[in-house]
């Protein structure tokens, strides 16, 4: 396998945006990360886009080559490709994408995610669930946020976590996300405020659960060599792994575990030859505060039961000694489906090449950690400078 | 969207799961495939007796279009007591519900499916004392 670099980076603004299409929303992105990498659009050769329901948000399949006839691309026929794992299908492209370069099929080609959601009004949050088992959860009248509820109240029974440490997930993130000029949510909220925030299924309330967000990402990728010709600052992946679980939490080994991100992390880390302890940023999947929890413990940057000892002791704030989700995360920076796995290797490239202005945090390694649903897909990956 | 939920009526209405007799382990909702034992599986059908025990829950406040009109209400994670565990709707009152309740199964309207307003049906669980 051939050593994968990072060579361009664009994203669109999060958030609701009434006055552009799926189309308008794609290009903007596009064109940031293809005049970051210094590209002419011939040179690409081959496009991988995760988008996770374009037919129930937009009744428009074959984004693929939407995306690619909009890119201006139609006429040098390049291969283009949609990938779909529910909320992981940024990750499941930036991962196919990868495997392209490394493979040596070919030497540069577009990661892309996208969704455009706000066109079906409040009905997006139902077509979200279609992550989850529609016959045997969602027919039951569960949703996605009752389910990380159940989660999290077992997770308080269990290791004593308690609400106020989930509101202080979603208070750091927002703090954050002041400073990304792309995000969503620029305003800072209180404890208070998220405490007193109405419920959405007890124990999590409003300021727990991420928006669900128009917005799309773009990742250039080249092999080692093509790189240089590029950029003075790639930035290597060092690692990507992919895991599965069963579709339905009620089937799961662990309700407080998400085995799928505990064995994609572990066979990153053998990959990339490093340990949770070497990685300096992350930006993890928090589509629920309680997943953002969950995943400092299933990624191993603390013991089973303790995640909550990281929010307390300031640990993966922006000045805190691992930074997590710098961008203000999927609860703040928005979370746009099938464009949240690219939009969070965006941001660890900005930080790794020292780009990330206001939230800039000191870091040679980051990790992107995305999962599909509750968690029966999970994709991470390994960054270095 | 109906014919996929009435293909399954049997199993979602009399909780109808499977077993598998290779290895003794049952299953709800049912597969035709056992996940510890796949080609050796030994799949039978099984009812179950509908009792259970609450391991988890959370009362929805913001509920799906279609079940708007029942909010709030309870879903759970129940622990059948073959072993299964499914998560299903929990018919009390919010203040009643906690851990290691114990509760049974019924038959219950689940919800409407669009404008002709076709009612469909599900199992719910009540407190066993009930
Ligand atoms: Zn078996």
């Amino acid at each position: 396998m051939r050593k994968v670099a990072v060579i361009g980076v664009g994203q669109s603004k999060f958030g609701e945006l009434w006055d552009y299409s799926f189309r308008d929303i794609v290009l903007s992105a596009g064109i940031e990360a293809i005049e970051d990498a210094g590209l002419e659009g011939r040179e690409i050769e081959a496009m991988y886009i995760g988008n996770m329901s374009g037919g129930r948000f937009l009744a428009q399949e074959h984004i693929a080559a939407l995306i690619a006839d909009y890119s201006g691309l139609a006429e040098l026929h390049i291969p283009s490709t949609r990938v779909e794992g529910a909320d992981a299908s940024g990750g499941l492209a930036l991962r196919q994408a990868y495997l392209a370069v490394a493979s040596g099929l070919h030497d540069i080609v577009i990661a892309a995610g996208a969704e455009k959601v706000t066109d079906v009004g409040e009905k997006a949050v139902e077509i979200l669930s279609s992550g989850l088992d529609r016959e045997w959860e969602v027919f039951n009248g569960v949703t996605l946020a009752s389910l990380f509820a159940i989660i999290a109240r077992l997770h308080m029974d269990k290791y004593g976590t308690r609400a106020e440490d989930l509101a202080m997930i979603s208070v750091k993130n927002h703090k954050n996300a002041v400073r990304n000029p792309k995000a969503q949510f620029k305003r800072e909220i209180s404890i208070d405020v998220a405490l007193s925030s109405p419920y959405v299924a007890e124990p999590l309330r409003v300021f727990d659960c991420a928006p669900v967000s128009d917005g799309a990402a773009v990742i250039v990728l080249a092999s080692e060599e093509v790189a240089r010709k590029y950029t003075d600052t790639p930035i290597y992946i060092s690692a990507s792994a992919q895991a599965t679980d069963y579709i339905a939490l009620s089937s799961r080994r662990d309700f407080t575990t998400m085995d799928a991100v505990v064995f994609a992390a572990r066979e990153a880390y053998k990959k990339a030859g490093i340990e949770p302890k070497d990685i300096d940023v992350a930006e993890v999947h928090d589509s629920f505060t309680i997943a953002e929890l969950l995943a400092y413990e299933d990624l191993g940057f603390v013991e089973k039961g303790k995640g909550a000892e990281l929010i307390r002791e300031g640990v993966t704030e922006l000045d805190g000694e691992l930074p997590v989700n710098p961008s203000g995360g999927l609860k703040a920076c928005g979370h746009a489906a099938g464009a949240t796995g690219i939009r969070q290797a965006v941001e660890i490239t900005l930080q790794l090449r020292g780009e990330a202005k206001g939230r800039q945090v000191d870091a040679e390694t980051g990790l992107t950690m995305n999962i599909g649903g509750t968690g029966a897909t999970a994709v991470v990956t390994i960054f270095r400078r | 969207m109906l014919p996929r939920f009435w293909r399954k009526i049997k199993y979602r209405y009399n909780l109808i799961g499977t077993k598998c007799e290779n290895c003794n382990t049952y299953y709800y909702p049912p597969r035709n495939l056992c996940p510890k034992c796949r080609r050796k599986s030994k799949i039978v059908e099984v009812k179950f007796s509908g009792k259970g025990e609450v391991l988890s829950y959370s009362v929805i406040h913001e509920a799906p279009e279609n079940m708007k009109d029942q909010k709030p209400y309870i879903v759970a994670l129940i622990k059948l007591e073959e072993g299964p565990i499914i998560t299903a709707q929990l018919v009390c009152d919010s203040s009643e519900v906690k851990k290691g309740m114990k509760v049974k199964a019924v038959f219950r309207k689940c919800g409407e499916e669009g404008s002709a307003g076709v009612i469909y049906y599900c199992t719910k669980f009540v407190p066993e004392n009930l």
